[in-house]
């Protein structure tokens, strides 16, 4: 199983990142995203080949206000 | 003790004002001087708004997990405005956090600047200096212009500049607070401690904050809360900027030294001589 976002979803071992900021609702070009895979950051140019592991932590980060 | 103190503040001594006519931070030129925090705003309409009466061209934001069900899009509104993103690393508590924060939101807005926050307590959002001073080094060194969040400790300031960040944004009190400047002897000293530009950092609560800190010697000023969360955020912003453009001007203006008792401001050459009442 994979966590989204701290939250366990459908996507599957061996999936890509891009897969599951499809489930998110966004687009992979979507611009101001980035996403960490358990804690390390996985670069946009890799998002379709970067296959996620069984048990793997999924960030998905975005703008929000702040600071 | 007190006076002399007094007369240190009083006074820009035989430095000039930081910084020439612009401010410059890891050679990116910018007009204004007044740093904004998106943070607390009521809708992304009255930030936008903020934005413009402000005049900022630096704007922190921070980032979180996506919410897919999020109205409106902050980057889009910034993007319109045409500022300069500054992420920050708001609610890391580790250098190891801080550092991965740090490389996520360069990879999410193409930005290599980062407002580096290391929190260190829950109540205050005080600073953690050791955990501070290591997460800057490795952002350094990994080539991110780094502008740390800091206590307002002059040492601790030279150390975050020797390091080599591009700033150092002491705070004036705790995050939010509208407290103001509370030890306003420490920011002139960071200003003396350090080459690099001095951003007055949290506890800004009114615009007589904002020009105090541009008279001790600040390069700039980052308000957020006091803006965000005033009744009228837009004529705050307004406030802010007319401040720091005030306080700017009357440091390189150099006022005069406090005094105990009164220097007249009329001369007494010439004072007519009445006679005594008959």
């Amino acid at each position: 199983m994979i966590l989204l976002n701290g939250q366990s979803s459908d996507v599957r071992a061996g999936e890509s990142v891009t897969a599951a900021l499809i489930r998110l609702g966004l687009d992979v070009d979507a611009r101001g995203v980035a996403v960490a895979v358990d804690g390390e950051v996985v670069p946009r140019a890799v998002w379709d080949s970067f296959a996620l592991g069984d048990g793997a932590r999924v960030e998905v980060l975005t703008a929000m206000q702040g600071g | 003790m007190a006076d002399a103190m007094s007369a240190q503040l009083d006074t820009a001594g035989d430095r000039p004002v930081a910084g020439g006519e612009v401010l410059s931070i890891a050679g990116r030129t910018m007009r204004s001087r007044l740093l904004l925090g998106t943070g607390g705003f009521p809708s992304l309409e009255v930030l936008a708004d903020a934005i413009a009466a402000s005049g900022s061209e630096l704007v922190t934001v921070a980032l979180r997990r996506v919410d897919p069900g999020a109205r409106g899009s902050l980057i889009d509104v910034l993007a319109d405005a045409g500022v300069r993103l500054l992420p920050n690393t708001a609610g890391c508590h580790t250098a190891r956090d801080a550092v991965l924060t740090a490389r996520l939101a360069r990879e999410a807005f193409a930005t290599d600047w980062v407002k580096l926050e290391v929190i260190g307590d829950e109540d205050t959002l005080l600073p953690d200096a050791p955990e501070l001073l290591i997460a800057a080094e490795q952002l350094v060194d990994d080539g991110f212009v780094v502008l740390p969040y800091t206590n307002d400790d002059p040492v601790l300031a030279r150390r975050l500049a020797d390091i080599g960040c591009a700033a150092v944004m002491p705070l004036g009190s705790p995050i939010g607070s509208g407290m103001g400047i509370r030890n306003p002897y420490n920011i002139s000293l960071i200003r003396e401690a350090v080459d690099v530009p001095v951003v007055l950092d949290a506890g800004v609560g009114t615009a007589s904050d904002a020009a105090l800190a541009m008279e001790l010697g600040c390069d700039a000023v980052m308000a957020a809360s006091a803006i965000a969360r005033a009744q009228d955020p837009v004529r705050m912003a307004r406030a802010m900027r007319a401040a720091v453009e005030a306080g700017r001007l009357a440091r390189g203006a150099g006022r005069i030294p406090r005094r105990r008792y009164a220097t007249a401001s009329t001369p007494d050459e010439g004072l007519p001589e009445f006679g005594a009442i008959t």
